[in-house]
């Protein structure tokens, strides 16, 4: 059994159909990297996943059970974390305390706040400095490591490279890497095309709020995603 | 001088104590509950019926009072004040004021106009006091009230930076959404601090009848206390409201030295001055401040 099953998911902003009927399975143990043009409704496909925002129609089901009105905390206390875009930290809180509510849901597991500063040693000296006055990168290993604290078996990252440098996003991946390695399921949105398919097992290219393109990472070309990125590539991929 | 001085950083203690429920109400949901006021008279009386009928002496009924009022401050905002924040930023404000009317009205059908206090059940210790070096004299009520505030007020802040509940709740402050991101349940840590800021209120009231004397009708002259207080101490600061509370009450005892009807004047001029001062270093002036305010509120 997929541990995320997703059936014909219809999400709306008002009017707007952002997500306009996805399907798609992530099977355990699985990165599946998102990527698409801005406003091809990834964030919000993510959102939805999370509980962020509930669905029009169609199905979302994880590990087993349907998430049918399940609102967000409820979610993480089923296993699925996520990394908002723009971090969203409680900048008003120090980096501790950011870390330990992602405890909250009282899931157990191996994350502790030692752990994530052993994973992002950057943080180590920004214990209890607020959230506000972190740095980008600092900012983003916070976000991920409050995600990590609920020990997700789902853990969707939005974004983690934006407004980043360059060397700050090799540090956040290799980061991502010992995640990767070790089981961790794992939903990604990256604008950085190359990135996306090298660290992930299968990819999805969004257009429109529709799925453009799906496949295998390893046998998808650059060249196949470029052309569904803007719509010239009419879907021909394996259906993932 | 010395003995006013005293007296009115001990008065200080009573308004930090009725205003801090109100501060951590906006600071926390964001919502100005104007049935404040009237709340704290609503256990007051609560703990007059107890006294009076079933011979329970008010430190005794708070054991009832305060979990009643909690369980008043979580039903409020499930079914109440949750519901008209959808309504906008506005709709919480007059929900609280017609919730004050109701109370204010409901309580003079019961008990009528008579003016009450539950001095006469808690024996001498409304009129007795210290003296102190310098020959003042301390109302032991009033250094009870000033402790209770202090005690109050810090394990407030404890709760609220050293625990998950507390963590959870300032996070929901900050960022609904987010929080439930993260796992907490926005509704529950809303409700949660409803429910606190009720305990403060019914604690507050207990005071308020045994310092003094209430009615049906006395809830606005105590929300117009806490609000000034609150406003002086800097709204949302916990430490700021106890400042707030003895600055207010100390113009308000200067105030009466000045005068013989300048008490409330006083507590007015300090409040008014406050917030001048702070509208004009803010920099924005008043227009600008209002800007910001129905910015806020979009």
């Amino acid at each position: 059994m997929s541990l995320l099953s997703i059936e014909d998911l219809v999400v709306r902003h008002g009017l707007l159909q952002a997500v306009r009927g996805v399907s798609f399975t992530v099977e355990r143990g699985e990165t599946l990297a998102l990527v698409g043009a801005n406003g091809a409704g990834k964030t919000t496909l993510l959102r939805a996943i999370a509980g962020a925002h509930q669905a029009a129609s169609g199905r979302v089901q994880f590990d087993g059970a349907d998430l049918s009105g399940v609102p967000s905390h409820e979610r993480v206390r089923k296993g699925i974390a996520l990394v908002p875009e723009g971090r969203r930290l409680f900048v008003q809180m120090t980096v501790e305390e950011n870390l330990l509510l992602g405890r909250t849901a009282g899931r157990p597991g191996d994350w502790s706040v030692e752990r994530v500063l052993e994973t992002f040693p950057n943080l180590k000296s920004r214990r209890h400095a607020k959230a506000g006055h972190l740095s980008g990168g600092e900012q983003q290993a916070t976000a991920i490591g409050r995600a990590l604290m609920s020990n997700p078996d789902l853990l969707l990252l939005d974004e983690v490279s934006l407004g980043l440098s360059p060397l700050v996003v090799d540090r956040v991946y290799a980061s991502l890497q010992g995640l990767i390695s070790s089981g961790t399921t794992i939903i990604l949105v990256e604008q950085d095309l190359n990135r996306a398919l090298s660290v992930s097992d299968k990819v999805i290219c969004m257009l429109e709020g529709r799925i453009a393109l799906a496949g295998e990472s390893k046998n998808v070309s650059r060249d196949e995603v470029t052309k569904a990125y803007f719509g010239l590539h009419r879907a021909g991929g394996v259906p993932a | 001088m010395m003995n006013q001085i005293v007296q009115g950083v001990l008065l200080g203690g009573y308004y930090a104590l009725i205003a801090c429920g109100l501060s951590f109400m906006f600071s926390v949901m964001r919502i100005i509950n104007l049935a404040h006021g009237s709340l704290a008279v609503l256990s007051a009386f609560a703990l007059w019926l107890l006294a009076s009928r079933f011979h329970i002496p008010p430190f005794l009924g708070l054991l009832v009072v305060l979990p009643l009022m909690a369980v008043i401050g979580w039903a409020l905002q499930r079914f109440l004040l949750e519901r008209s924040a959808r309504g906008g930023a506005l709709l919480p404000i007059l929900t609280t004021f017609g919730l004050a009317i109701v109370i204010d009205n409901v309580l003079f059908e019961q008990f009528g106009a008579d003016t009450r206090s539950l001095a006469p059940f808690i024996g001498s210790l409304s009129y007795d006091s210290w003296e102190w070096p310098g020959s003042i004299y301390v109302g032991k009520l009033a250094v009870i009230i000033f402790i209770a505030a202090v005690l109050l007020l810090g394990g407030l802040q404890l709760f609220l930076t050293r625990t998950g509940l507390g963590r959870s709740i300032r996070a929901t402050s900050e960022d609904p959404d987010t929080a439930g991101l993260v796992g907490v349940d926005a509704r529950r840590a809303n409700a949660v601090a409803a429910a606190i800021a009720m305990v403060t209120v019914g604690l507050a009231g207990a005071f308020l009848g045994m310092r003094a004397t209430f009615d049906p009708y006395a809830g606005a002259t105590q929300l117009l206390f806490a609000f000034e207080a609150a406003v002086i101490g800097g709204a949302g600061s916990l430490w700021g409201t106890l400042i707030g509370g003895i600055v207010l009450a100390l113009a308000q005892t200067l105030g009466a030295t000045v005068h013989p009807q300048g008490f409330l004047i006083g507590g007015h001029l300090a409040f008014l001055i406050v917030l001048f001062i702070r509208l004009y270093t803010s920099g924005l002036g008043l227009r600008g401040l209002l800007g910001l305010a129905s910015g806020k509120a979009s």
